[in-house]
């Protein structure tokens, strides 16, 4: 029973992880219909810029802890939001309108660049980090096995709270999310009541690209160790809680990140630590096999 | 006044020309139809006005308040955004999983896009963006009121009937605020007793709200009630133009939709079936 709810905890602060940067490849799904198979790569970038400012800030002196967290998250989100733009408006922008195939590709292409980029200015090597936030509550204790809730899972699960809850909002009251939905059903159509299509996209890769910047903040604070490839694995895991969530929806890309990420966890748990990627992926074919639209996905309904 | 001018405009795909060396003129606060046969044209003329396609050759000036606008050199977004030229289409295009107000207040994008500060004061709730959003939704229930949907205004838009989606995209196309309003085939699939509303909303736009009105219709009680004006196509190029009474009798207009005939006198085996003032009627 502690295990199980040991394993929960952590199982919840990972998948708060992968749902933020699922929501990434399913908002930009939702809106050109294209997977941004770069998009983990732009996590990877925020996870590198969040380590770098920690370490600036440490060598600069001590630095009051939450004030440091500011400034690493407006710093990873800034840089991610830059790459993400560029990307976008790179190697998408130009293909629009093209075949269904080469976007893809271009993101793939894209992918591979910036994995490359980051080891020649980084180096291969794994980075590691001194842990930032340490401690953590005691929830229980029995025969010797301590329940922890550390202080790092709370402020991941209440970060990606708050973050869900901003972005909610902003996909459901405000102009840019109206026009974003409007996109999204009818491109045309939207330009032709005067939206900047080209801009709402480029918005829509921004605001993915911000997010994964958070992911990437947590994963450098939770694990400690970064290197240039984290972005691959992270991104298919992510695009696997997409897709069982449901792409294109945003709850759906929250909620498989979280039953992902506990997947993840109770495999590693119970079963053997090696196979938990098996045990992701698996999903994912399972997924794609019997319910294809993911679990809050609409089934497209094709009008003759 | 003439609120658009169209010269020498010419659309070629490869070897087809859609359009050939088309120009008219469309006043305010008149409604000008352009009509003509299948394939004639029609919808490409729109597609020319609104963005979609770069015209080959030609002019298209949009007179508009703050000066002229050359609407072939402009950014598809912004000749709604900035010109004030809305557009319906032949087959409906709503943004169905929303709904019905939301429709009309997307349409006002542009607005509230400004009011709130690209949505960071809509996110804070800034009073600005509270009053612009306000006012959005007050337009959106004048249009809703005017088309007959404020009872199913949270209904989401792919669930209404057809004609009511009709009137839908008219109000949506309205909430932009335009000074031409361009509608592709507004009647069709509506039954006579729904033509005749549209007749009667397009006309009070016209009045109300003094716009000009370009419209392509194939249903004759439409086009002849409501239209002040009429251009006729045929294979891309204006047969003739015109008030509706000129058009109706012109025996260029009447050989393209009816075709030509191909003897002048009936066999005399079949035309002493007929009187005479058939034989002569059908050569005018």
């Amino acid at each position: 029973m502690e295990y199980f709810l040991q394993q929960l905890i952590n199982g919840l602060s990972l998948g708060a992880i992968y749902g933020l940067i699922a929501i990434g490849y399913t908002m930009v799904y939702g809106i050109i219909g294209m997977i941004n198979f770069a998009h983990g790569e732009v996590y990877m970038i925020g996870a590198f810029v969040s380590m770098i400012t920690f370490l600036v800030l440490t060598m600069l002196g001590g630095i009051w802890l939450p004030a440091a967290l500011l400034i690493a998250l407006i710093m990873a989100m800034v840089f991610t939001c830059i790459w993400g733009w560029t990307v976008e408006r790179l190697a998408y922008r130009p293909l629009r309108g093209s075949f269904r195939l080469a976007p893809l590709i271009s993101a793939i292409g894209m992918s591979i660049f910036l994995q490359n980029l980051v080891q020649v200015l980084q180096g291969a090597r794994v980075k590691p980090m001194q842990p930032l936030i340490s401690g953590g509550f005691e929830l229980m204790e029995h025969d010797g096995f301590t329940v922890t809730l550390s202080y790092l899972q709370i402020f991941i699960i209440i970060l990606t709270i708050v973050l869900m809850t901003v972005f909610t909002l902003i996909i459901n009251k405000t102009s840019l999310g109206r026009a974003q939905r409007a996109t999204e059903q009818d491109r045309t159509m939207a330009a032709l009541i005067g939206v900047n299509v080209d801009r709402t996209i480029s918005t829509t890769f921004v605001m993915g690209a911000a997010l994964a910047a958070v992911a990437g903040l947590m994963v450098t604070l939770y694990y400690g160790v970064i290197d240039f490839y984290i972005g691959f694995l992270a991104g298919m895991k992510a695009f696997t809680a997409a897709v069982l969530g449901g792409i294109g929806s945003l709850p759906g890309a929250m909620l498989g990140g979280l039953l992902i990420g506990l997947i993840e966890a109770f495999w590693s748990g119970y079963f053997t630590i090696e196979y938990k990627d098996v045990a992701v992926f698996s999903i994912l074919v399972l997924v794609l096999v019997f319910r294809p639209t993911g679990l809050l996905g609409k089934p497209e309904i094709e009008k003759v | 006044m003439t609120l658009l001018d169209v010269e020498h405009l010419t659309m070629r795909f490869g070897g087809l020309v859609a359009i050939d060396d088309l120009s008219f003129a469309a006043a305010e606060k008149e409604v000008t139809a352009i009509i003509g046969p299948n394939g004639a044209g029609k919808t490409t003329v729109f597609n020319c006005l609104t963005g979609f396609y770069k015209p080959t050759v030609g002019r298209v000036t949009l007179n508009h308040p703050t000066g002229p606008m050359y609407l072939e050199r402009m950014e598809g977004f912004r000749i709604p955004q900035k010109g004030g030229v809305a557009r319906t289409f032949q087959n409906i295009r709503l943004f169905s999983q929303m709904t019905v107000l939301e429709n009309l207040i997307v349409a006002q994008h542009n607005v509230l896009m400004k009011a709130s500060g690209m949505s960071i004061g809509g996110l804070l709730g800034l009073p600005s963006y509270r009053n612009a959003e306000k006012e959005a939704v007050e337009l959106a229930k004048y249009w809703l009121d005017k088309v007959n949907l404020t009872d199913r205004a949270d209904w989401d838009a792919g669930n209404l009937p057809y004609g009511a989606q009709r009137r839908l995209e008219i109000a949506r196309a309205m909430c932009i605020e335009p000074i031409l309003l361009c509608l592709d085939e507004p009647a069709a699939g509506l039954n006579p007793r729904e033509s005749a509303q549209l007749n009667e909303l397009l006309l009070n736009i016209r009045d109300k709200h003094n716009i000009g009105i370009l419209l392509i219709e194939h249903d004759m009680s439409v086009v002849m009630g409501i239209s002040d004006h009429i251009v006729v196509l045929d294979y891309g190029r204006k047969i003739s133009d015109g008030t509706p009474e000129h058009v109706r009798n012109d025996p260029v207009v009447i050989r393209a939709y009816l075709g030509e005939e191909e003897d002048e006198e009936l066999p005399p085996e079949v035309a002493q079936d007929f009187p005479e003032s058939v034989q002569k009627g059908k050569g005018a």
